[in-house]
């Protein structure tokens, strides 16, 4: 469980993380969506103690990281597969870790194995891919078998084979029972990753629930309608207050369902050539959240409170 | 000319060029006016070579600041950017050697004058004026100094192509093994009197007229035999094979 | 603690830093004492002509001992070090201890190594042996001096947190800057006098008699120095972002 109460951070007059309060519940995954700038890293590196808030709190099992004995065996982060020092070997860069939290020289070759890097573990880390440091980051946040995981970003730059083996492997530790906690700034691979989701934007708060309910709240329903003779319908879809849109030789409706639509056709007699519900484009959907963030508070911040704009899921 | 405009854009987008001039100059420029405020008729007279103790204050930094100039694009892998950018290597470094070597100078200009300067406003009674050709070799000769040490500095980064290395290596040879040199029985002082800085210092120190004065007040002399000209040929002889050196290199080895 | 030195010698000897400059320190001051051993004629070698080249040595030492932090800074692994032991004071305590410790070995292997080299080319008379107190400081005092200088490194490197940068300052400060101020008419000496690198010199090479500190007192002062220059970094290291 990662709990941030009123999380800020300014560095100058950027103000980084702006009254950040969420909380990361255990044995799911929980994603960390925002876009570019967002705050992310920044939020991730305060709640690693890295960082200090310049307000507010983070706090791991409710105790700050700093406080934590031998923090290793409790969480394990993957902030940047590149700090790593480029002429130390994958084992000795994982030696030194498990040496400074007492944990046994064997867990080293473990997780070496666990993800795959028995073969090139006394190369130099300098020389690794981009997916082979990332795999080397996660060894490392294995090694103390963490409760409390989290990954900043670990999809980035990989392909998609090894985008593929980090999800499954996001949900295996969950399934342990684990909390894992990993940001994105990609909705499409969050939806596929994340079971709870934390939307940032402009470092403030936009949403907290289920990934199902933003999703479902954030993409716009449409219906698109084909066939010959269009003109009754429209206008009786206009008469019904609809919004409508041109798309070739189609209509794409939005504000009214499949089954409405339809007996809307057959009472204007209208032949209709397909008649089928679209989903809109979870990245478009989630630009027009987070793109204007800022705006979007300003018009809420005397209305609900951001998290139940989307409504809490569960 | 078109890659001297692109290095000097390279050059003066980044800060650490900036830093270095500002330091060199305050260092140098600050250390002339301590040395003119203490400065005291009968013990300690204040002369044109006494406003230029400071000079190898600038002198340091300013290679630091070649140095980085070459290092920090290997750091930042932006060497492969050049290249690929300036296919035929020697020119683009050559480019690169020249920006960095113009802006030493000046700065050692700036530096040299400026102490002079800042001594006359303090001490406005005592004779400062540039008469002689030694005088103007010590003050002047500062700046042709620091371009071909500058020139030294890219070559020595060219090859080690590591910041902390080529610094190292800059600083310990003209601080360090020169003046330890000597130590050696026999030969040291024979030895000495070639080594490249010494015989770059022979410019600024060397034949002063004794009549305007006392050898010892100003930085320490040069012991070097060859005449003040011909010993800055030398110093820019140096430097031209070292960079030869670095030019062959960078040419062979992979970006 | 211990987990700590232990931790920090893994971190510093699964680099190959400590090997070069080991390697570097070790050739130049030895080397140096094998040439002048090798040029002398004209009156016997006494130890100090052995430890001509010791600041060769020294001056490698602290530039290892200042990357050992500066990399840590730039391949941002400070993180993944502060990541596993969130106590920072502790973690660059542990750090600072075993780059002293390596540091001090080189310098009593580079010390005694150059009196080694001396005696071997030379034969060696009385006058070199090492018998008296001040002979011992001269080269078993090497250790210490190396071991003082590293501290000051790190606390340098911690506090600029840049390569290029830390190791200016340590080379021009002892190489440059300590014998300029000695120019300062009046004020010069007094100044010079307190200077921490030419004080410690005074603790290998004896204070001499217008010295303010005796051979101990001065060592005492560098390492006053070094201590003071540690505390400023922990106190910086403890407020900053990591
Ligand atoms: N150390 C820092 N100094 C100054 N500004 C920073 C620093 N770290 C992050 N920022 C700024 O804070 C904001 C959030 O950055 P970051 O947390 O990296 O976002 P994200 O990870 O979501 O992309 C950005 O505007 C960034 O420029
Ligand atoms: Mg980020």
């Amino acid at each position: 469980m990662i709990e941030a109460v009123g999380l800020t951070k300014s560095y100058g007059k950027t103000l980084a993380v702006d009254n950040l309060s969420f909380s990361v519940p255990t044995g799911r995954v929980t994603g960390f969506l925002g876009p570019n700038g967002a705050g992310k890293s920044t939020t991730m590196r305060m709640i690693l103690g890295l960082d200090t808030p310049t307000g507010g709190s983070a706090l791991i099992d409710g105790k700050r990281y700093r406080d934590l004995h031998q923090p290793l065996r409790t969480v394990g982060a993957l902030l940047d597969a590149k700090w790593v020092h480029p002429n130390r070997s994958a084992r000795a860069h994982l030696q030194w870790l498990a040496r400074s939290n007492q944990l046994p020289a064997k867990r080293v070759d473990e997780v070496l194995e666990i993800v795959g890097l028995t073969a090139v573990a006394n190369k130099r880390a300098g020389g690794f891919s981009l997916g082979m440091s990332q795999r080397l980051g996660i060894a490392a946040a294995l090694l103390g078998d963490p409760q409390v995981l989290l990954f900043d970003e670990p999809v980035n730059g990989l392909d998609p084979e090894g985008i593929l083996w980090i999800r499954k492997f996001m949900h295996r530790l969950a399934e342990e029972g684990r909390t894992v906690f990993v940001s994105s700034h990609l909705l499409s691979e969050m939806a596929l990753t994340a079971q709870e989701l934390v939307v940032i934007g402009r470092g403030k708060l936009i949403s907290q629930s289920s990934t199902e309910d933003f999703v479902a709240q954030a993409t716009e329903n449409t219906v698109r309608v084909r066939g010959p003779q269009l003109a009754a319908l429209r206008s009786a879809l206009g008469q019904a207050g609809v919004s409508i849109r041109d798309e070739g030789e189609s209509l794409v409706v939005s504000g009214m369902d499949c089954a409405d639509i339809g007996e809307l056709a057959a009472r204007t007699q209208t032949v209709l050539h397909e008649l089928s519900p679209q989903r809109g484009s979870l990245e478009e959907a989630f630009m027009q959240l987070t793109g204007d963030s800022v705006e979007y508070h300003t018009e809420i911040a005397d209305g609900p409170t951001p998290a139940t704009l989307v409504p809490a899921g569960k | 000319m078109t890659l001297l405009a692109v290095e000097r854009i390279k050059l003066f987008t980044t800060r650490s060029p900036w830093w270095c001039t500002l330091i060199a100059l305050v260092l140098t420029i600050g250390f002339g006016a301590l040395m003119a405020g203490t400065s005291e008729e009968n013990i300690a007279p204040l002369t044109i070579a006494a406003t230029q103790f400071g000079y190898t204050f600038g002198l340091v930094v300013v290679m630091v600041m070649a140095a980085l100039a070459i290092t920090t694009e290997y750091r930042f892998s932006t060497i492969r950017a050049t290249f690929l950018a300036v296919p035929n290597r020697p020119t683009a470094l050559i480019a690169k050697a020249t920006v960095v070597a113009v802006l030493a100078a000046i700065v050692g200009e700036i530096a040299a004058f400026g102490s002079w300067g800042i001594a006359r406003l303090m001490k406005p009674n005592v004779d400062l004026a540039i008469n002689t050709a030694y005088e103007w070799r010590a003050v002047a000769g500062v700046g042709l100094v620091y371009g071909i040490s500058a020139v030294v500095a890219v070559a020595v980064g060219v090859l080690l192509r590591h910041s902390a290395g080529a610094i190292a290596v800059l600083l310990i040879w003209n601080q360090l093994v020169e003046p330890l040199v000597q130590l050696i029985p026999k030969v040291g002082d024979d030895i000495h009197k070639w080594l490249p800085f010494n015989v770059a210092n022979k410019l600024i120190t060397g034949n002063p007229d004794p009549s305007t004065r006392d050898v010892l007040q100003g930085p320490p002399p040069s012991d070097a035999v060859l005449g003040p000209w011909p010993a800055l040929a030398a110093f820019a002889g140096f430097a031209v094979v070292l960079f030869g050196i670095a030019l062959v290199v960078a040419n062979r080895r992979d970006a | 603690m211990t987990t700590l030195l232990a931790t920090e010698r893994i971190k510093l000897f699964t680099t190959r830093s400590p090997w070069w400059s080991a390697f570097l320190a070790l050739g130049l001051t030895i080397g140096f004492a094998g040439l002048v051993a090798l040029n002398h004629n004209g009156g016997p070698l006494r130890v100090e002509h052995s430890q001509f080249g010791i600041q060769f040595g020294l001056m490698v030492v602290t530039v290892m001992a200042a990357l050992a932090i500066t990399t840590e800074y730039r391949f941002a692994t400070i993180r993944a070090t502060f990541q596993a032991v969130p106590n920072r004071t502790s973690a660059l305590l542990a750090k600072t201890t075993v780059v002293a410790v390596l540091a001090a070995v080189i310098g009593e292997v580079a010390a005694f190594g150059s009196w080694a080299t001396v005696k071997v080319i030379d034969g060696g008379g009385p006058e070199l042996a090492i018998t008296t107190g001040a002979d011992w400081r001269m080269v078993a005092g090497a250790g210490l001096v190396f071991g003082i200088a590293a501290v000051i490194a790190v606390a340098v490197g911690t506090l600029v947190r840049q390569s290029a940068g830390a190791i200016s300052i340590l080379l021009i400060w002892p190489l440059l800057v300590e014998n300029l101020v000695q120019l300062i008419p009046g004020a010069g000496d007094d100044i010079h006098n307190w200077m921490p690198f030419t004080v410690a010199g005074r603790f290998l090479n004896g204070p001499g008699p217008d010295a303010p500190l005796s051979a101990w007192g001065s060592l005492f002062y560098f390492a006053a120095v070094a201590a003071v220059l540690l505390l400023a970094a922990i106190t910086a290291v403890n407020k900053r972002d990591a």
